[in-house]
């Protein structure tokens, strides 16, 4: 240890240091990544076959026996054809799919399925019709996105995001019950695999037209956002106005109301 | 300044006479039993008078003066030490250091400049209140409440003065000096007038249509993506797509033009499923394969709107709620604006990119008096 903390300041340490790293990055990626292909649609027929079979327990009362849909009876699903392998994976991950009961919108959950029974699920449904598949690490990761892509990140939130999601993705109201949830703490495939299918009631932005450098410099921004210091003490959530107004009213002028009351209230008389 | 009140005099005759809204308060201690009566037809419930004056406890208790004395000394002592605590902390806490507790995590530094010095106005505050609750002088006071005119003798002195004054001035033998001063105020404010013209043009038919009713978009302009420009392909569409869209010679503006044209014509493209939403005969050829191009800009007060609900095709404005159906020529279906969403008619080009067919129809942006809505489209036009 001597010897290497005596020579940690010589001019070939750095440039050894990153080499090591990227050995270190280049064996650790070299022994993970095959694991991780776990693919959704590489046509492996077993995978397909128990994809079925879990498709016909879990969602198939809503869905249709063959992802078909159902709109005209009581219990209804949308047609799943064509929705892709990233939407199974977006909708069940995040445990909204299967839903617990009909309601304006499905609430995010505990899943109850390991990350082998979705990817078979998600390869059945993408064996129903041609649809986007699962993205990949190098699709969402934003870590190589540049300071200049995350403030054009920033700018195609504002501009396609904020409407619903609020400025700062902390999310925001729809009529009826619906919502748009918070994007804070949000896993990264997460946001792409949002922005790629269109979830529920928030439209689709393929990859077409905002395109995946656009997504994760969209996504990139949020980290960036979402991780910086609050100089300013409380942030209240981000909501803006609504939640700096509620403290102020409540908080602030109830003080004001309470000295009001000190400043005039008699107080002790002699008998 | 000549109501000088004793105040034990006014307290001795304060039953009522407060009603009486004139300030020369012998004509009331003259008149008290005629007013008492007058008082029993128009103020049926007796006056409660005031209540009897206790001294307070500090008054009589020499300990309790003694404790409220040091509290208000405890406040005001406060201050310099908060004072203090305000400079160490401008100059010794590092500007990157954190208070981390729970939902809290502020710049220690900024918490604690705001912390001492709002204490330290606070105590000030609060030692004064204590101050004059406590321990100041505690006689009860009736302030009477006079007519607003000024009595006459003031009147008159005023009169005299300016009179004076004005003959001093010789504005009296030599008229014409002060004829022509009241001639140069009054036209000193007309070049303040005329600078009102910036405000704008007068909004005349013709000038509304050339600037507030007009867009840049017109016939062949493609639909680039906001903040990139990039063309459109209508095969890029999915059904439940949403593009924020600008027209492409956008790009070519600078400055207050571009936010001006921005403002007007921005728009949203929606793909939804032709053979699910209703296109009326009219509008059968401004669409292509479900892909419909609407104003951004919400028909009540012009806020940017692209909430838009995929499954029930609903595009809500956050200012206000109003809501547009773009599965019904973006009709209003709930809220307080009166007009539809201008739809604008689009096409492909040779190469497939979406262009307009020609500019809208209808004014974007928000609706004004001066424009007559009542023709643009409704529920069950064609």
């Amino acid at each position: 240890m001597r010897f290497l903390a005596s020579r940690r300041r010589h001019p070939a340490a750095k440039v050894l240091l990153l080499l090591f790293a990227l050995f270190v990055l280049g064996g650790a990626y070299s022994a993970f990544a095959p694991a991780e292909r776990v693919s959704a649609d590489d046509g492996n027929s077993q995978q397909i076959a128990r994809g079925k079979a879990l498709f016909a327990v879990g969602c198939a009362s809503c869905h249709g026996l063959s992802g078909e849909g159902q709109t005209g009876s009581s219990i209804q699903g949308p047609p799943l054809i064509g929705v892709g392998a990233a939407a199974v994976d977006f909708q069940v991950s995040s445990g909204r799919m299967p839903m617990a009961k009909p309601e304006a919108q499905a609430p995010v959950k505990p899943n109850r399925y390991t990350e082998e029974e979705i990817l078979a699920l998600a390869a059945y449904v993408a064996s129903l019709g041609p649809g986007p598949a699962i993205p990949s690490p190098a699709d969402y990761d934003p870590s190589t996105v540049s300071e200049e892509d995350i403030a054009r990140g920033g700018e195609l939130f504002r501009t396609n995001c904020s409407a619903c999601h609020n400025f700062e993705g902390a999310g925001g109201a729809l009529p009826g019950g619906k919502y748009a949830p918070s994007l804070i703490g949000i896993d990264n495939k997460r946001l792409y695999e949002a922005m790629l299918t269109g979830p529920q009631q928030m439209p689709v932005f393929s990859d077409e037209v905002v395109r995946p450098e656009d997504k994760r410099a969209i996504i990139g921004y949020l980290n960036q956002l979402h991780e910086r210091p609050i100089d300013g003490g409380l942030a209240l959530g981000g909501l803006g106005p609504v939640s700096e107004g509620l403290w102020a009213w409540i908080l602030g002028l109830g003080t004001l109301v309470f000295f009001a009351m000190w400043i005039t209230a008699k107080g002790a008389k002699a008998k | 300044m000549t109501e000088d009140h004793s105040i034990e005099g006014d307290y001795e005759r304060g039953e009522g006479d407060h009603r009486i809204g004139h300030g020369d308060h012998s004509i009331v201690s003259d008149h008290t039993a005629e007013i008492t009566k007058l008082d029993e037809v128009h103020y049926p419930v007796p006056d409660p008078g005031h209540p009897e004056h206790l001294p307070r406890l500090t008054d009589v208790d020499v300990k309790a003066a003694d404790r409220a004395t040091r509290q208000v000394a405890t406040f005001f002592g406060l201050v310099p030490v908060l004072a203090i605590a305000f400079a160490v902390v401008y100059f010794a806490m590092p500007g990157d250091m954190y208070f981390d507790f729970g939902p809290l995590r502020a710049n220690a530094r900024n918490l604690g400049l705001g912390v001492s010095f709002g204490l330290a106005l606070l105590f000030i505050g609060m030692g004064a209140v204590q101050w004059g609750r406590t321990l100041m002088d505690d006689h009860e006071m009736v302030d009477y409440r006079h007519g607003a005119a000024s009595a006459d003798e003031d009147k008159q002195y005023l009169i005299t003065e300016l009179q004076k004054t004005a003959d001093e001035a010789q504005l009296t033998r030599r008229k014409v000096i002060g004829r022509s001063l009241i001639g140069a105020l009054a036209t000193i404010f007309l070049p303040m007038l005329v600078g009102l013209a910036d405000l704008g043009p007068w909004p005349t038919k013709k000038k509304r249509a050339e600037t507030i009713e007009a867009t840049i978009w017109k016939e062949g302009i493609r639909l680039v993506h906001d903040v990139t420009y990039e063309p459109i392909k209508a095969t890029d569409i999915e059904i439940g797509q949403l593009v924020n869209a600008e027209p492409e010679n956008l790009k070519d503006l600078e400055g207050t033009a571009f936010l001006v044209e921005k403002a007007k014509a921005a728009i949203i493209i929606v793909r939804m499923n032709p053979n699910t939403i209703k296109i009326p005969d009219s509008r059968k050829d401004w669409q292509v394969g479900g892909i419909l191009c609407y104003s951004k800009i919400c028909t009540h007060v012009g806020c940017p709107i692209s909430l838009w609900e995929q499954q029930t095709h609903h595009l809500l404005c956050p200012c206000h709620q109003s809501t547009f159906d773009l599965s019904d020529s973006g009709i209003v279906v709930f809220g307080p604006a009166a007009r539809a969403l201008p739809q604008l008619p689009i096409t492909t080009d040779a190469d497939g990119y979406l262009v307009a067919r020609s500019g809208f129809t209808v004014p974007t942006g928000p609706s004004f008096f001066e424009r007559d809505s009542r023709h643009d489209f409704k529920r069950g036009d064609n």
